[in-house]
């Protein structure tokens, strides 16, 4: 072994000696917590949706139209919510069960324009408001070809 | 020719200890609604404070801390021969737009959250070796405008680890001067420790505080040998800010390596904020925490003389958006500089 691969190892050694330490003392993300919260409080968004959509349908909307209100629907509470600066805290207590549902991508988009309106109508808003967003964008649609073209050729 | 100043490998003594005439600390409203509340000189009732942006807010708030300085050291920005200032956002915008008003010759700093000691230590430096008679060393941070940079839109609702930092919205600035220029009474900056980047392969960003605690162990353990100081030398070893977690490792690496502080070691991330009450996970960061804390509580601590020797240890992470989403790992620093409450006196030839 050479010199400097000696000395390599030896500072992995360190790196992992230390990691162990710091993990000794980090203090633990509450994953149990979480992820019961996430579940209660995601399920109590979909039934919520489930029941502006029955609504919708009452107000005359055929059951495959009242999807898009009811989305809409949601979409809009979620940024109002995001504009009057509560869903960043509803966020920190609810998790993925604000995240996942369609209000979490609302809250990614506008919170970015609110954040970037100060850099102008164009760059600013334009250009970033899909930063947090974009991903969800670009792999759901990738995703969408993919699971398309495997629909295709089974048919 | 020979480094006379220079103690140990890491350390220089100043000949004359540098003294501090005055100091301001200027903050948001939750650091005005934590413990120590009634050790700053501004609080602001929003974080905004009329200003049209995060940023102007910030520079607003930088330039409030060095007026409030001058002023209560009696002293006019004229005739102050440098200002040593840094912040966290990129190109250093506060500090260099709030000098843009001050009209004081300026030198920008970046040491992350280490860069109030650099700003003091380094002006300590051109005073002592007679290159200005008095310098403003000031910095500032802003919870909102480093967290567009560093993380995610404030009005984001993804959920934060409990282990994660929340930046203090906070500016301090200290005027230093020439010790002769006060003879009586008065915290005086004797020794400063320049640390080195120190990584030991933490790369979770939200993870600072294990990131941060071996460069504070590196440079604290540095100054103790250096100087050949005993462990209860200082009444207090002021970490800024390494919060919950990055103080409790670091009070294990240092009894590892045998220096035990016990309750001398405490940390400007954890004193600002009551964690119970206040929702900041493990506590405070930002280069306006330790400079707040420092130069507002530990300040009129030192003036109510219940403190006499302080080591204070600013520790920064160097880390950027970039080189994190490219997978690099965490290099830190941390700077200490030791202030006495002493009179006026030369320290000599680098000896104690």
């Amino acid at each position: 072994m050479g010199k400097s691969a000696k000395a390599k190892s030896r500072q992995q050694m360190q790196y992992k000696d230390y990691q162990q330490l710091a993990k000794q003392k980090q203090l633990k993300i509450p994953v149990f917590r979480n992820v019961v919260v996430a579940f209660v409080i995601g399920g109590l968004i979909c039934v919520f949706g489930q029941l502006l959509m029955t609504l919708f349908m009452r107000l005359g909307f055929a059951q495959e139209q009242a999807g898009n209100p009811t989305v809409a629907a949601l979409i809009l509470i979620a940024a109002l919510l995001t504009g009057l600066g509560v869903w960043d805290v509803f966020g920190q207590f609810a998790g993925a069960g604000a995240g996942v549902p369609v209000t979490g991508f609302a809250n990614s988009i506008v919170s970015s324009a609110l954040e970037f309106k100060r850099e102008g109508l164009i760059l600013g808003i334009g250009g970033h408001m899909f930063s947090l967003a974009g991903p969800v964008i670009v792999y759901g649609a990738v995703t969408a070809f993919v699971v398309g073209l495997i629909h295709a050729v089974l048919r | 020719m020979k480094a006379t100043k220079k103690l140990g490998l890491q350390t220089v003594a100043f000949s004359r200890p540098v003294a501090i005439v005055s100091s301001a600390s200027c903050v948001g409203p939750l650091e005005g609604e934590g413990p120590l509340r009634g050790s700053f000189d501004v609080v602001y009732p929003d974080m905004l404070n009329g200003a049209g942006s995060w940023e102007k807010a910030e520079v607003g708030m930088f330039k409030d801390a060095v007026q409030t300085a001058l002023g209560k050291g009696k002293h006019s920005a004229q005739s102050v021969d440098f200002l040593l200032a840094g912040d966290l956002l990129n190109q250093c915008i506060s500090a260099n737009f709030a000098a843009r008003d001050l009209g004081i010759p300026m030198l920008g700093l970046y040491g992350a959250c280490s860069t109030m000691a650099e700003s003091i230590g380094l002006g300590s430096a051109l005073i002592d070796g007679g290159f200005a008679q008095y310098i403003v060393a000031a910095v500032s941070s802003h919870y909102a405008s480093s967290e567009r940079q560093y993380r995610f839109p404030t009005e984001y609702g993804g959920q934060k680890p409990p282990y994660c930092q929340y930046t203090v919205t906070g500016a301090g600035a200290m005027l230093l001067t020439n010790g002769q220029n006060i003879p009586g009474l008065a915290p005086r900056i004797t020794h400063f420790t320049v640390g080195k980047i120190v990584d030991l392969g933490i790369k979770d960003p939200f993870d600072m505080g294990s990131a941060m605690a071996p460069s504070a162990a590196d440079t604290i353990l540095r100054h103790f040998s250096d100087l050949g100081l005993q462990s209860d030398h200082y009444d207090l070893v002021l970490t800024g800010d390494l919060a919950y977690v990055g103080s409790s490792i670091l009070s294990e690496l240092l009894h590892q390596s045998g220096l035990e502080l016990g309750n001398r070691l405490r940390d400007c991330g954890l004193m600002i904020f009551d964690r119970e009450r206040q929702q900041v996970f493990a506590g405070g960061s930002g280069c306006g925490c330790s400079a707040s804390v420092m130069c507002g509580h530990i300040m009129e601590t030192f003036k109510q003389g219940k403190l006499k020797r302080i080591l204070f240890a600013g520790t920064g992470a160097l880390l950027s958006p970039t080189s994190y989403q490219q997978g690099e790992t965490i290099p830190c620093v941390a700077h200490a500089i030791s202030i006495e409450l002493c009179d006026d006196r030369a320290l000599g030839g680098g000896t104690l």
